[in-house]
């Protein structure tokens, strides 16, 4: 049952296939089985999970269900669970549980979700490999010696070998469309604000996003219309209505008109990134969609804005963790100051303070003006570029990534390198769009992805064109050798 | 070398707020520690603020008030520094563009003249929790019931030139904020109060001496004193050759001195940056519009107008506007038709000395408004004398009833029938035959001995000016 799409779960749970208690236990051990090797969970929740399972059944009995109700999914750990460890991949929160739920979290408990479990992230959603977690590194089940991509690594690699059906990610400069790419799943990065923030760890709050890994854009559809809308308690969430995300799915591509940002297409593309990326061009051609060629020009700049804007942000977000209400103290301080700095000395890991230095750095008495507000007005020139180009064509494509998994290991000393690995994904961050991964093939065994971005709050067009994709493919359907229908 | 004192203001105004600026919470002051603080306040992981309206509602009737410009869009900044009593590691405060700017307010000083003085800026945060040092042993307390109180932050132009300038303006302030019931004044409980700059410069030169600020003075007196003694310390320092330099202090009561409070290398750089978690705060002129059109009277408008309609003087007007309600106390009792000047004095004398002396806001008096007019129409209508209303009052004020009750029970009025009162003086006449005769012989000041008697002999019930008469026809005679 583990390979079916959460919306083929639905149906089958409406059908009375199995229970909800049958399907939730099933995938608890498939976790217990592959996780020791893939590391994809930091905890799993199974006595809870089983019994809302089991209320589940009985509100379907009840004529109670919902469309997700009886569906299991598991959230990063970045979102607060109440009543469970929320460690945000960070030694600093590994003895933090919740008070209270996100709201994304109590949104989908509402609607009948049940949670299976947190995944293991890179530290507090700081990376591109999911390496720098106090967990330690998730494997990309697609080739264990590969990274899963990051920060939302435990979420894809969770999705990808079947361990979970869909998976709530986070996407600060590419944390969602980055490791769906590497693992041959589907993420969707919604319009910042339209998932409400709260109860979500902030790394850096004007970039940070919740959304979706999923087996296809039907399943992200399903689940994007429980977690989105206004929140009272976050005031940069949109007062904007939600459509109905699973009504707008299956309607023509004729007459779409499609825009490939030539800066895609720069030196760093992997060649074989680039053969694919062809390909599913073609496929969008062949839907009737017309493919243009556009141009951003300041998208080259979006990796160093991104690492001025999210850093300076961060430096802030992460004082709190100061060891006096919650989290990892130092033991014995001999005063106020000693206190303060072994506790984030210890309690935070290397990439973590490089980016509170580089931060605090930029914030600092005069250097404001020559970093932190020239990186804000360079974002405003890299927003405008798309605003400009979305007069002229309805989605942009490009790849997601210049390539295919790296080895574990292999950037982890190098950080600018690791940045790189962002860069066709930040610039949609920095001006707060929606953005999408769908498998679209494979690179010497290992998945790629293409990424569809859309204007602001066009999801519903953004989905659509995932959707009638994958149903002119098969990509998204393939599951890794070791995690196929056989072995579990 | 004659000195000029250079001094500039920043109060802080705790906003009268039901809830926090950014989260739920109750503001209520004195609950136990740590009881009126929620996640938002304690700056778990995950949680956000989110602006309370009420708290921008008062900062923009303050700055109408106080002649402002209101900005039609102004943004909440994060400045960042570590403290324990600081959950989020940053204070949500407003740095580069604040809600309120350029105004100016008109202090009324001892001598009656008028000095305006000009508002820099009027910016909304919250405020910090408290460290408490005493009852742990070694280690330190934190108490977040005060984490996320909404303020407004007031910040002066460099106006003043005397501790007493700066006094008069803090107290302007304070009346203010409490007319536009913004802020409960309280400045014990720390709900007002105040940092001072002060430089000091020879007499006539235009550039300003190098500031130090002071930190932290809640009552009037100690800005007074910080004041003097930190404008006396820098003019010691320059005159002996010395420079001061720029830095903060604390003002310490007790010893009545100020001394520095962080080193140089302690200094914090707060790296200012906009909140991203807060959307810039935009206030339509509709919005605005409205607020203006729901101000109260405000104190120098309520002053002049005692003036022009009670005629009172221009200083008892200024006393009797001090507060809102003691206004409102006087105006109640003013214009249920007592005669206005009696009823100042009243409000300003016995009144005033009696809730002080009980300690009592006039709001709770025990002789309310209505009650003391109704004495002061029965020394209005000669019913009573002004000495026996005192008597009357005491007796009111320990909660005997009414002036007329008091007056009937007690048999206090006044006797004004001429016969009963010449009946009194015959009696006298005949039992001071003596001093008849002296009288009579040219001993004109005796009469005072006369009207002593009569009053006596009427525990003081007889109209005095009826007395006076009645004996002088008798005695002549």
């Amino acid at each position: 049952m583990h390979t079916r799409t959460l919306a083929e779960l639905a149906a089958a749970l409406r059908d009375g296939d199995f229970s909800s208690e049958e399907l939730v236990g099933h995938f608890l051990d498939r976790i217990e089985t592959l996780d020791a090797t893939l590391n994809a969970f930091v905890t799993v929740t199974r006595d809870q999970a089983l019994e809302a399972a089991r209320s589940a059944d009985s509100a379907r009995a009840d004529g109670q269900a919902g469309p997700l109700t009886g569906l299991p999914i598991a959230h990063k750990d970045i979102f607060c669970t109440r009543g469970v460890k929320t460690s945000c991949g960070s030694r600093m929160l590994d003895n933090f549980v919740s008070p209270y739920d996100a709201t994304v979290v109590g949104r989908l408990k509402a609607a009948g979700v049940v949670m299976l479990g947190k995944t293991n992230m890179d530290e507090f959603a700081m990376g591109s490999s999911n390496e720098t977690s106090w967990y330690g590194p998730v494997r990309n089940p697609w080739d264990l010696n590969k990274v899963p991509g990051g920060s939302s690594g435990g979420s894809a690699a969770a999705v990808a070998a079947r361990m979970a059906p869909a998976a709530t990610g986070t996407d600060t400069g590419g944390s969602i469309r980055q490791p769906a790419a590497l693992t041959n799943t589907t993420g969707l990065k919604p319009t910042y604000g339209r998932v409400s923030r709260y109860g979500m760890i902030a790394f850096a709050s004007s970039l940070d996003q919740a959304g979706t890994i999923t087996a296809s854009a039907e399943d992200a559809a399903m689940l994007l219309g429980a977690m989105a809308g206004h929140d009272p308690r976050d005031s940069t969430s949109a007062e904007v209505p939600v459509p109905d995300y699973l009504e707008a799915l299956g309607q023509s591509l004729s007459g779409v008109r499609i825009g490939l940002a030539k800066e895609f297409l720069d030196d760093g593309l992997d060649p074989g990134n680039a053969a694919v990326l062809e390909q599913a061009l073609k496929v969008f051609r062949g839907l009737g969609a017309s493919v243009e060629e556009v141009s951003l020009p300041n998208l080259g700049l979006s990796v160093p804005t991104y690492y001025v804007v999210a850093p300076a942000e961060c430096s802030s977000n992460l004082s709190r963790f100061d060891g006096i209400r919650f989290g990892y103290r130092a033991e014995d301080p001999r005063d106020l100051t000693d206190l303060y700095k072994r506790s984030r000395g210890e309690g935070f890991g290397a990439e973590v303070k490089r980016r509170i230095m580089t931060g605090t750095y930029v914030l600092s008495a005069g250097y404001y003006d020559a970093y932190y507000l020239k990186a804000q007005r360079v974002r405003q020139l890299i927003a405008g570029d798309f605003q400009r180009v979305f007069q002229d064509v309805d989605l942009i494509v490009g790849p997601t990534t210049p390539t295919p998994a790296f080895d574990i290991g292999a950037k982890v000393d190098d950080p600018v390198t690791m940045y790189l690995n962002d860069i066709y994904t930040i610039g949609v961050n920095l001006a707060g769009l929606p953005g999408m991964s769908v498998p679209c093939g494979f690179v010497g065994g290992l998945p790629v992805g293409l990424q569809i971005i859309g204007n602001h709050f066009d999801e519903g067009r953004l989905l659509n064109a995932a959707y009638m994709y994958q149903r002119e493919t098969d990509w998204h359907h393939r599951v890794p050798d070791g995690f196929s229908p056989e072995s579990g | 070398m004659e000195w000029e004192v250079v001094i500039g203001l920043e109060i802080h105004a705790q906003l009268k707020t039901a809830s926090k600026i950014f989260s739920a919470a109750s503001t209520q002051f004195g609950a136990e520690p740590n009881t009126q603080a929620c996640l938002v306040d304690l700056g778990y992981p995950g949680v956000l603020p989110v602006l309370n309206g009420d708290a921008v509602r008062m900062a923009v009737r303050f700055g109408l008030a106080s002649h402002s410009s209101i900005a039609p869009r102004s943004i909440f900044a994060r400045k960042n520094y570590f403290y324990p009593d600081l959950p989020k590691g940053y204070q949500i405060s407003q740095y580069e563009l604040p809600v309120v700017h350029d105004g100016w307010v008109d202090v009324v000083l001892d001598d009656g003249s008028r000095k305006r003085v000009g508002i820099t800026r009027a910016h909304l945060e919250e405020d910090a929790g408290k460290s408490l040092h005493e009852d742990f042993h070694g280690l330190t307390g934190i108490d977040l019931n005060r984490a996320g109180t909404p303020l407004l932050e007031i910040v002066s132009e460099p106006d003043m030139r005397s501790a007493k300038e700066a006094v008069a303006y803090m107290k302007l302030i304070h009346q203010l904020v409490r007319y536009l019931d913004i802020c409960d004044g309280n400045m014990q409980e720390g709900s007002l109060r105040c940092d001072a700059n002060i430089s000091v410069r020879p007499m006539g030169r235009h550039e300003f001496g190098t500031r130090a600020e002071i930190k932290n003075l809640n009552s009037f007196r100690f800005i007074e004193r910080a004041i003097n003694y930190e404008a006396e310390r820098q003019i010691d320092i320059i005159e002996s050759g010395g420079s001061v330099v720029q830095e903060t202090r604390l003002y310490d009561s007790g010893k009545d001195e100020t001394r520095p409070m962080r080193s140089k290398e302690e200094a914090n750089d707060y790296r200012y940056f906009p909140d991203p978690d807060l959307l810039p705060l935009k206030i339509e002129e509709q919005t605005v519009e409205s607020i203006r059109a729901d101000l109260p009277e405000l104190p120098w408008e309520k002053r002049d107008r005692f003036v022009e309609s009670y005629g009172l003087s221009d200083y008892d007007a200024g006393v009797l506007t001090t507060a809102r309600s003691t206004a409102d106390y006087f105006e109640t009792v003013a214009s249920g038709g007592a005669d206005a000047k009696l009823a100042a004095n009243w409000v300003m004398g016995e009144l005033a000395g009696a809730l002080n002396k009980a300690g009592i806001e006039i709001e709770n008096s025990p002789v309310g408004p209505d009650a003391l007019r109704g004495l002061l129409s029965r020394i209005a209508d000669e019913t009573i004398s002004g000495k026996i209303a005192k008597e009357v009052f005491e007796s009111m004020w320990a909660g005997e009833g009414s002036a007329d009750e008091i007056i009937d029970g007690k048999g206090l009025r006044q006797i004004t029938d001429s016969s009963a009162i010449q009946s009194v003086i015959d009696q006298v006449l005949a039992d001071n035959p003596q001093q008849l005769e002296q009288y009579r012989a040219g001993k004109v000041k005796l009469l005072g001995f006369f009207v002593g008697q009569v009053m006596k002999a009427t525990r003081g019930q007889a109209n005095p000016a009826q007395v006076n008469d009645l004996l002088r026809r008798s005695l002549d005679g």
